[in-house]
């Protein structure tokens, strides 16, 4: 069931919003163990919320739009009491002293945590591999990886544990996931969506999103965690755009670009086949659809890899061993420190702190971070060239469809190329989105992404509610 | 072309990150973070002149509020997530190698 069906039927006092957490609880306990969606279940809290949310329906009160909507939460956000990991061992035993600001809108909304989910550690990766509480698995083919980081938020989504949850998105952790596990993703605008009490990894890039069956759910959750928050100077202060409310507007009229250097090389000819197909059926439903081009896209990936490491780098030297989480003892500080991070941090979080490091290093900076810096204004430039010609923009979400679980690890740069259409968006700060779109030669779900200029969230969203209207037929067909 | 990047670079780069490798960990790491920089040579070798760099997405700017007294943190909850505290302070080992 849906989120929407789920909370009318709550509000309504035709379901109890405790008979549907225990419903989702128990689709956890059955399944849980082959996919490991989640590092913790918060089974006796959810409940007890749920109780409260019934209470306050008898009482003839409205506990909000998502009341009673179970909701996985990645575990790199922080809720007060909680354990908040990253997935990582650097942050064992850690119990946040606050809730993020997107936890605190949730829980006024009605909604409940079932759970924090599993995430690549730090957020670093494209697989949720890269945990220190060991992988997450596709619902759809449990050998294959369900994408990353926010791959336990997805898993969790498309196994049928919540009909919502969030992630967070650097350089596609929410879209890639989504697109790999046959679910809604969105990054929104950067600064739509306050990112006070997300564990930071870079800064420039984090952004926090949902995740949902449908496109209709995932626009419910925008409006309910978006708009301003003065805890975060970075938060953009105005309201969130009524996204729902244009849902059914159809895209009669709207310019819709196919991005030609996110389309050919490298990405696997069934992927390419389904955003193809994804053009055909706007152009029916009304859009005017043509090529466009984005030239400096081509350079998202190397630009993205010394950019978000560099500030990963800067971000990580927090995890000292002084305040929270591990610390492993030493004679001196230094040696405490030393010993701690070299205990506390996984393979893949060395390697992004080092790169990061050597680009912002004397003698380097000028030649990496300096560079990539000015190909992030070339890129934006090239955004704001194609917004002039078209409303919104098409390409894949992933390269591919879910890969084998153990087939990218030994390889970082292979691991990395998963990221080459979601990072331009990630660089420019402008919202995407992914939606399911049929599937690959394999029968694994292909994921079509819509991009659109900043604070376009509504012609993104009623493309994607066209997008999802007939992909749906033809399952229903097929 | 030279490798992007050398072991003792590497080894120099760990230190300052306060990660302490291995040998064969800094032989790995070496030749991982050398494909990477590998692939960033694009970036390298394009003219972007006259460019200015962007750091952020968002026009940031100061951020003001009034300077009104409001609750912080509670610094007993805050502490007991640390380590180790004592008389209201975060507790490390000696800085400087002293004797506490």
């Amino acid at each position: 069931m849906t989120a929407a069906s789920l909370s009318a039927a709550v509000r309504s006092g035709e379901r109890s919003a405790l008979a549907v957490v225990d419903e989702h609880l128990a689709a956890i306990e059955a399944r849980e163990d082959q996919i490991h969606a989640f590092n913790l279940v918060t089974a006796e809290a959810a409940r007890s919320v749920a109780a409260a949310i019934d209470q306050r329906v008898e009482a003839g009160e409205d506990p909000g739009p998502l009341a009673g909507v179970p909701i996985a939460l990645k575990d790199n956000l922080c809720t007060r009491g909680v354990a908040t990991t990253c997935s990582s061992r650097i942050l064992d035993g850690w119990r946040p002293p606050y809730d993020a600001t997107v936890v605190q809108r949730l829980a006024d909304a009605g909604a409940v945590m079932v759970g924090k989910t599993n995430l690549d550690e730090f957020a670093m990766g494209s697989s949720t591999e890269n945990s220190a509480f060991g992988p997450t698995r596709n619902p759809h083919d449990t050998s294959r990886v369900p994408g990353g980081s926010s791959g336990g938020s997805a898993a969790a989504v498309a196994a049928g544990f919540s009909p919502l949850a969030l992630g967070s998105d650097t350089g596609g952790s929410i879209r890639q996931p989504a697109a790999l596990c046959g679910v809604v993703g969105v990054k929104p605008t950067y600064g739509l969506v306050s990112r006070y009490g997300l564990i930071a990894f870079a800064s420039s890039l984090d952004q926090i999103g949902p995740f949902a069956t449908t496109v209709d759910d995932a626009a419910m959750v925008l409006e309910v965690i978006g708009g301003h928050d003065p805890a975060d100077s970075t938060s953009i202060p105005r309201a969130v755009p009524p996204v729902r409310r244009h849902l059914t507007d159809g895209v009669a009229g709207l310019r819709v670009g196919v991005v030609t250097e996110l389309s050919g090389e490298g990405i696997a000819p069934d992927v390419a086949r389904r955003v193809n197909e994804a053009a055909e059926v706007l152009a029916a439903a009304g859009a005017e659809v043509a090529e466009a081009s984005v030239p400096a896209a081509v350079y998202g990936l190397s630009a993205y890899y010394l950019i978000a490491p560099a500030e990963a780098s800067s971000n990580l030297a927090r995890y000292d061993g002084v305040r929270y989480g591990l610390r492993v003892d030493a004679a001196t500080t230094p040696e405490m420190n030393l010993a701690t991070r070299t205990a506390g941090f996984g393979d893949e979080v060395k390697r992004r702190i080092m790169l990061g490091t050597y680009a912002l290093s004397a003698g380097y900076y000028d030649a990496y971070y300096g560079k990539a810096q000015k190909v992030r204004t070339l890129i934006i430039r090239d955004f704001t060239a194609a917004y002039q010609r078209f409303d919104v923009l098409l390409s894949p979400t992933s390269p591919t469809t879910a890969f084998p679980l153990g087939d990218k690890t030994a390889d970082p740069l292979t691991m990395y190329l998963n990221d080459v259409c979601t990072i331009p968006s990630n660089l420019s700060g402008d919202p995407a989105m992914s939606v399911p779109f049929g599937t690959g030669d394999d029968g694994l779900p292909v994921g079509v992404q819509v991009l659109a200029p900043s604070l376009g969230e509504i012609d993104m969203f009623r493309t994607a509610a066209v997008l999802e209207a007939a992909a749906v037929r033809e399952e229903v067909t097929s | 072309m030279s490798a992007p990047i050398s072991r003792d670079e590497v080894a120099h780069v760990a230190d300052l990150a306060r990660l302490q490798l291995a040998d064969d960990e800094l032989d790995h790491f070496t030749e991982q973070l050398a494909a990477v920089l590998e692939h960033a040579r694009d970036v390298g070798a394009l003219d972007v002149t006259g460019v200015e760099p962007t750091a952020h997405p968002y026009p940031l700017a100061n951020v003001f509020r009034p300077d009104e007294v409001r609750p912080t943190l509670d610094r007993d909850e805050v502490l007991t997530e640390a380590p180790s505290a004592e008389d209201a302070m975060f507790r490390v080992p000696p800085v400087l190698g002293e004797t506490p």
